[in-house]
């Protein structure tokens, strides 16, 4: 058994039937849109043959590309400059470029309309009379760009960390200079991780409606949003939503082929490369990264900074709001992080065409607006599980069907990392697949799932449309504290709640930016 | 794992607990209204009933969506929304109001059904830059808003209720092809297009444009912000200039409200005179109140002028017109 990949007996029922309860669930929006876009007759595929639907999906994939292309480039070469080189300052960077995960991206949208906007403080600091337009694609990439990238940057740099330096020095002992050692040794090995980053990119970008609505750029979101607003016929928005889940399972598709060239290396040794000294490539090096960290973090933060000190007299501690978020939203990441696992050992360990369907299924929520995700767990909630309408439970499993790709690909990344060659050696000793993939495997990914988790505490932190419809009545996050005084046009007291979900939210970014960081040498 | 599965189970119930006190001494209201704006409202009716209410705040359009998702189990008693489009759009799940509730305010401002009733006023208005323009440089109707010199001056909130509701009153007031000529002439001006209303004054104010289509209300959030010496002022537009129309923010009761009385009462309550007052005396953004015999703001229309002012349109059938809106400003590429 090579590498284990097929041939390795039958899913077993007890991974199958939680993971099949869940994947149901999951799939709940996708039922009550199906339903809905049937209900209107022929009325709401009319919106399908509207000319300007084609405009929209052009539009969609536009953004949707050029935002996974910049992503994965700023988090490719970001995340090998701290992992690989002797840059000066390697954790400072690491840390401070994975931070942006945080800044909700409206609110990242805000702060570069306040810095680069008309009238904004860029131009009020050069006192020139126009700056270039930020309003349309360029301003929608930028934050939405700023809102990804660390979801590729985190997971590559965990896939560098954990790859066997040994690859790497090899290609160099053969004499190839650092770049040619990159692009043929390191970068085929990381393609498992910048695909599940760069899928994260691409759903997130799908489902955005805050970015492209505050920078004015016709996404199919903001047209969904806006057939709400029509509110006699639910049905167009119901069939546009089924446009983006299409445009899901193209994405779906298309990673998936790309992960299909993957050649695993094994688990690797976990220890420190000798790294390659810049040179005199150091200073554009640092530039760069100085320029990531400082368009990404610094100006957001310094834009929030100076909202906070114009309405200082007025800030006070929404004490209860910063605990209402994590305690949410910590719900969400142990849910969807204990529902990840089965779907997870399944896909990896067991893949047939059944368990491959019911991990990409899982994917079918993560790449509607969040509108239509509350909209159809109201439906459904309100309708046949009333006990459970608007109780912290349906708020927490909304997060859930949002967010559960995320905790899937910090699961799978380090369960393809970690091999099956010990989990071979457990059954061969007598374990049963379940006992062993539980015994064995589940420690040696440990981290892998708490990064998983993370991931989602933090997008559950920032999450607001299903938040505003699903919480309980009452139960302010600092997300519905920053739309209610943003909605008002009162940024100075949005300000606060902001830099704290920025501040509450950081130490995770830490722990998911410094994991896998080997101290010493060791041999594995 | 194990631990953890039985914490977030005990979690999960801990947020089911709130249903044991569905007594007679609260009411649940769904409100499109900011919270900034009117929660001191929700404050008073607390203090003079002993009920307690429980306020689910978001978008009056989400939240008109959500009740028609609902259905007969909606857990709101009172819906409290930003337009008539709204409450037009679920009037189906709204009871009758009683005969004295409905009386409090003019006809033109309420559900010709009786199912919602306005509760303050709000006049559509040219937002200007006052460095750049006088009031005088202002045009006195929309419909001169198409002349080149207002190329890339002009901003509005294209996907905003509303603008929206604007639009509707020139269909129905103008009729179907000058509001479409209208709309072409304006988008060949280029105009700036803005999310809300806020932006829009901001941007007035900012210089970035020079007039805005907004209600007039916003001037005064923004100068909060911006401070007293911002550079914007309204112009009122005269006569029955589509531009001048005056819509409501108002309030209706679901039919299937578990606390109908409390409902009414609150209803009830919105009216009377000192919640009336509260829109000219404390709250921020200067609504014009709607009952007889109640000063607005200085600077903002009186109830007479205000029912004297604009187009003659039904601002209860503004939710089944809506459609039609919304795919004109579909073709003449405002929305998408």
């Amino acid at each position: 058994m090579s590498l284990g990949r097929a041939g390795r007996g039958r899913a077993p029922l007890s991974l199958l039937l939680p993971a099949c309860v869940t994947v149901a669930l999951l799939l709940l929006p996708l039922a009550y849109l199906v339903v809905r876009a049937s209900s209107g007759g022929g009325r709401g595929w009319r919106v399908l043959t509207r000319s300007n639907t084609l405009d929209l999906l052009w539009s969609t994939g536009l953004l949707v590309v050029g935002v996974t292309l910049a992503s994965m480039t700023i988090g490719v070469s970001v995340a090998w400059l701290t992992t690989r080189t002797d840059i000066p300052g390697r954790r400072l960077w690491a840390v401070g470029a994975a931070l942006p995960l945080v800044i909700p991206s409206y609110v990242a949208a805000f702060c570069l309309l306040g810095a680069f906007g008309p009238r904004g403080l860029l131009q009020q600091l050069l006192g020139v009379e126009r700056l270039p337009e930020i309003y349309g694609y360029w301003g929608a990439l930028a934050a939405l760009t700023l809102s990804t990238y660390p979801y590729v940057l985190l997971l590559v740099s965990a896939a560098l960390r954990d790859l066997d330096p040994a690859l790497e020095e090899a290609g160099r002992g053969l004499g190839r200079s650092p770049f040619e050692v990159f692009r043929r040794v390191t970068l085929p090995a990381l393609r498992p991780s910048i695909g599940a980053g760069a899928l994260l990119v691409a759903l997130y970008t799908l489902s955005d409606f805050g970015v492209v609505s505050l920078m004015r750029y016709d996404a199919l979101t903001r047209a969904i949003y806006l057939q709400y607003k029509s509110l006699f016929d639910r049905t167009p928005a119901a069939v546009l939503a089924l446009v983006l889940v299409a445009l899901t399972a193209l994405v779906l598709w298309l990673e998936s082929r790309w992960r299909r060239r993957v050649s695993r290396s094994g688990p690797g040794t976990a220890r420190r490369p000798r790294p390659h000294r810049l040179g005199r490539w150091r200073w554009p090096a640092l530039v760069y990264c100085g320029g990531v960290v400082g368009a990404f973090l610094a100006v957001p933060a310094a834009v929030l900074v100076y909202w906070l000190a114009r309405g200082l007299d007025r800030a006070e501690v929404p004490w209860r709001e910063v605990a209402n978020s994590m305690s949410a939203s910590a719900l969400a990441a142990v849910a969807a992080a204990l529902a990840a696992i089965p779907i997870a050992l399944l896909a990896t360990r067991f893949p047939t065409r059944l368990t491959r369907l019911l991990e990409r299924s899982s994917f079918a929520g993560n790449a509607l607006p969040g509108i239509v995700i509350a909209l159809s767990l109201v439906f459904f909630a309100a309708n046949y599980a009333s006990p459970l309408y608007q109780t912290l439970a349906l708020l927490v499993f909304a997060y859930v069907v949002r967010f559960l790709p995320q905790a899937l690909a910090g699961v799978e990344s380090a369960l393809s990392s970690v091999g099956p060659r010990v989990e071979e050696a457990a059954r061969a000793l007598g374990r049963g697949p379940v006992s062993a993939a539980f015994t064995v495997t589940v420690p040696l990914i440990r981290s892998g799932i708490f990064a998983g988790a993370a991931l989602v505490f933090l997008s559950a932190m920032k999450e607001l449309p299903a938040t505003l419809l699903l919480r309980p009545i009452g139960f302010e996050t600092l997300a519905t504290e920053i739309w209610k005084t943003t909605s008002v046009g009162a940024y100075s007291r949005a300000a606060l709640p902001a830099l704290l979900l920025i501040a509450v939210s950081a130490p995770f970014v830490y722990f998911l930016s410094s994991r896998h960081e080997p101290t010493e040498v060791e041999h594995g | 794992m194990k631990k953890l599965t039985v914490l977030l189970a005990a979690l999960a119930l801990a947020g089911c607990g709130g249903d044991d006190k569905a007594a007679s001494d609260t009411l649940t209201v769904y409100s499109g209204r900011e919270e900034e704006l009117v929660e001191p409202l929700f404050e008073r009716f607390e203090e003079e009933t002993g009920i307690t209410v429980d306020v689910r705040y978001a978008d009056s359009a989400e939240l008109a969506a959500t009740i028609a998702e609902e259905g007969g189990n909606s857990p709101a008693d009172v819906f409290f929304a930003q337009d008539p489009g709204s409450l037009g759009a679920v009037e189906d799940q709204l009871a009758e109001l009683p005969e004295a509730v409905l009386d409090r305010v003019d006809a033109r401002f309420r559900d010709s059904g009786g199912r919602w009733v306005g509760t303050s006023g709000r006049a559509r208005v040219l937002v200007y830059n006052t460095d750049e323009l006088s009031e005088g440089d202002v045009p006195d109707s929309v419909f001169d808003l198409t002349d080149p010199k207002w190329k890339g001056k002009v901003g509005l909130p294209p996907t905003n209720a509303s603008f929206q509701a604007f639009v509707t009153a020139m269909r129905l007031d103008a009729g179907e092809e000058r509001t479409r000529e209208w709309l072409e002439g304006l988008k060949a001006n280029e105009p700036k297009f803005y999310e809300k209303n806020t932006p829009v004054v901001e941007a007035v104010a900012s210089g970035e444009i020079e007039v805005g289509l907004v209600n007039h209300y916003y001037l005064y959030l923004v100068k909060e912000e911006l401070g007293e010496d911002a550079p914007i002022a309204n112009k009122y537009l005269p006569g029955d200039d589509p531009g001048a129309l005056v819509s409501v923010a108002g309030a209706g009761v679901l039919a299937s409200a578990e606390h109908s009385d409390a409902a009414e009462r609150f209803v009830g309550f919105l009216l009377a005179d000192e919640q009336q007052r509260f829109y000219t005396e404390e709250a921020e953004e200067a609504e014009s109140p709607l009952v007889e015999g109640i000063d607005p703001m200085e600077g903002v229309p009186t109830l007479d002028e205000l029912a004297g002012r604009g187009p003659d349109v039904d601002l209860s059938s503004f939710g089944g017109e809506l459609e039609k809106t919304l795919e004109l400003l579909n073709e003449t590429g405002y929305t998408s």
